[in-house]
């Protein structure tokens, strides 16, 4: 049993880092990082750089945590360690 | 009507509801007390966890601030929001998993050790406490400014208010109540920001009218630049923090937002560990709402305001001007007497000055909006600020009455004498924040970034180790936090208190500001807690295995 255990904990680490990459990319990478070059590229009125530190990061951390139910969701039914 | 009128209806009609609501929902045992019964709906747990985290700074001062700060100010947007990623998939969980009542009991039980509880309750009151004066402040000033009452007599009010739910119904009626906050105060964000986004750029959602053309056909932003070059201010879409330090600021902000008890504690209420995943996912929306609003309504505000009294004759100027000129929130200071308004970036020739509140609460007036909807947006302000002021009150009853008594000084306490404690515990702690909130220490904006850097110094790192490296131990993780913590405020009480003249990039370690340190501080924490952690024992078996059970959803079959 505890085989089964450990592989869930490996597969829960997967995921995170994945989506902790994610995170990381959309606030600190597109927003600060990379800003002052992205702010020359524009759709409308907005830079994108600018556009992602005060709007797009928002956007895509509500993503990456809904990403995060559904692929934890999937992972407790397959591992069978789903709450009723 | 006139706008008193208005005001008076509305926050009195807001105040009834949540005094309805706490008597409807009254706690009876210690479980009801602290965390709701663990039976709050993930939807409803979501909105509770928005209007609690939502204080008064960000339904007041936060949209001013980026108005002021233009890119800088996206420091607050993404570390004020980011942090829930960090909480969604770190923390809450794996606290529910473990599903005891606060966080000092997780870092007592899963470092076995008093001491270890001892260090986070003291750090969790004292979040609180710093955390909480400013919202029974923000309360009253609320009130002085829509009201005319005294700023004293408002925050008697609020703290009436938050003792009369606070105290009857803790962690349960203070859920109902914040899901009644956030809704007020979301409309009442939301209703007049829709309206100048509107008037200004045609659109009725304002993240797209913030990307918008003016009546001219000039963008919104452009425009923004544009001015603030031939004002002598910084670029809006630029900023001029050197970019440490914004990486640094927003990470302390992330860190410290995933830190803070009373944030988590809200993840303890819901059934299910699923939940705890999908309610954070909930309340990210639901703070969002208003966190994608405010660098439009900043940026909308800005024109505006410039446009309506820059290079105006002061003889001239609307009603608005002449009123708040009263709070000291606006004041001409005419350097060259010629009777006209020239605001400036230099400070030589600026004859304006604006207090970043102007921007939220003079806004309805400014845009000419009609009466209700400055009443509106007292009675926004003051569920802001109650909301938050009630879950703190609630961190530091239950670290009171459960931590300290129940599971350090007096364990055979009846759960019947327990509740009577926590009652009491709301109770002295309402007085003492209301007391601090008449006589504010003079630091209280300091004090923020001072709860943050705590936070991300202190509870953070020993909460992640504590799930996810499971041979960390008492020694590790009580000397990480305490190194955390006095680095993290020997070095803002020096920057603050001691010598501020020297509070300036030049003298600054790596060129991160005391807003940012907290980030170092939990680097710091980590790394003292895995050197200490290989020269001390493992921790005991049964502590091993708590960490695997909390590792995994569900009952071990």
């Amino acid at each position: 049993m505890d085989e089964k255990y450990q592989q869930y904990w490996k597969r829960n680490l997967a995921i995170l880092v994945s989506l902790l990459i994610g995170w990381f990319v959309f606030s600190y990478g597109l927003g600060i990082l990379l800003a002052e070059p992205l702010n020359s590229i524009r759709f409308g009125g907005f830079k994108m750089g600018f556009w992602f530190a005060q709007q797009g990061s928002q956007y895509a951390f509500i993503i990456i945590i809904f990403i995060y139910v559904y692929m934890m969701n999937r992972l407790d039914r397959e591992f069978d360690v789903r709450e009723e | 009507m006139d706008i008193q009128t208005w005001t008076f209806i509305i926050v009195g009609a807001t105040f009834a509801l949540y005094i309805g609501i706490a008597v409807w929902s009254r706690a009876g045992n210690t479980k009801d007390f602290y965390v709701a019964g663990g039976s709050v709906h993930p939807l409803f747990n979501g909105m509770a966890t928005a209007a609690d985290w939502m204080s008064a700074g960000s339904f007041i001062s936060m949209a001013g601030m980026i108005a002021f700060l233009g890119y800088d100010g996206s420091v607050y947007l993404m570390g004020w929001t980011g942090g829930y990623v960090l909480l969604a998939l770190l923390l809450a969980p794996y606290l529910r998993k473990f599903g005891k009542f606060t966080v000092p009991d997780f870092v007592g039980d899963r470092y076995y050790s008093s001491g270890a509880r001892m260090v986070a309750v003291f750090c969790a009151v004292f979040i609180s406490f710093t955390y909480v004066a400013g919202q029974m402040r923000g309360t009253g000033i609320v009130f002085s400014r829509f009201l005319n009452v005294e700023i004293e007599i408002g925050v008697v009010i609020g703290m009436i208010i938050v003792f009369f739910y606070a105290v009857m119904g803790g962690m349960k009626g203070i859920t109902y109540t914040q899901v009644a906050q956030y809704c007020v105060l979301i409309f009442a964000y939301l209703v007049p920001v829709i309206f100048i986004s509107i008037m200004m750029t045609g659109n009725a959602i304002p993240q797209l009218g913030f990307g918008g053309t003016l009546e001219d056909g000039t963008y919104l932003l452009d425009r923004l630049d544009g001015l603030s070059e031939e004002l002598g201010l910084a670029m809006y879409t630029s900023g001029n923090k050197p970019m440490i330090d914004v990486f640094f600021i927003t990470a302390a902000l992330m860190i410290g937002t995933a830190g803070l008890p009373h944030v988590i504690v809200r993840f303890f209420t819901v059934p299910r560990v699923r939940d705890a995943r999908t309610s954070a996912g909930y309340a990210l929306i639901f703070i969002v709402l208003l966190y994608s609003t405010a660098p439009a309504l900043a940026a909308f505000a800005k024109v505006n305001l410039v446009d309506t009294i820059h290079n105006v004759e002061y003889s001239e100027v609307p009603d608005w001007f002449t009123n708040w000129e009263q709070t000291g929130l606006v004041a001409f200071n005419d350097l060259n007497n010629d009777g006209i308004i020239n605001y400036s970036g230099d400070p030589a020739v600026n004859e304006l000055h604006i207090d970043p509140d102007i921007i939220v609460l003079a806004n309805p007036e400014i845009a000419n909006l009609p009466n209700w909807v400055i009443g509106l947006v007292a009675a926004g302000g003051l569920a802001a600020a109650l909301s938050t002021a009630a879950g703190l009150l609630l961190v530091i009853s239950t670290s009171v009455a459960h931590d300290l008594f129940k599971r350090t000084l007096k364990p055979d306490l009846s759960d019947k004498n327990e509740l009577w404690i926590a009652r009491i515990a709301a109770g002295g702690a309402v007085i003492v924040a209301g007391y601090f909130g008449i006589n504010p220490p003079g630091f209280v904006a300091q004090t923020i970034a001072f709860a943050f850097g705590l936070a991300a110094a202190s509870f953070f790192p020993a909460i992640i180790l504590g799930i996810f490296y499971k041979k960390m131990n008492k020694e590790g993780a009580v000397s990480g936090m305490v190194v955390g913590v006095l680095f993290t405020t020997a070095y803002i009480i020096f920057f603050t208190f001691i010598r501020p003249e020297l509070n300036n990039a030049d003298n600054w370690l790596f060129g991160i500001s005391p807003e940012g340190i907290g980030t170092l501080g939990m680097l710091l924490n980590m790394a003292v807690a895995l050197v200490v952690v290989r020269f001390t024992k493992s921790p005991p078996l049964h502590i091993q295995e708590l960490v695997e059970t909390i590792r995994v959803p569900g009952k071990r079959k």
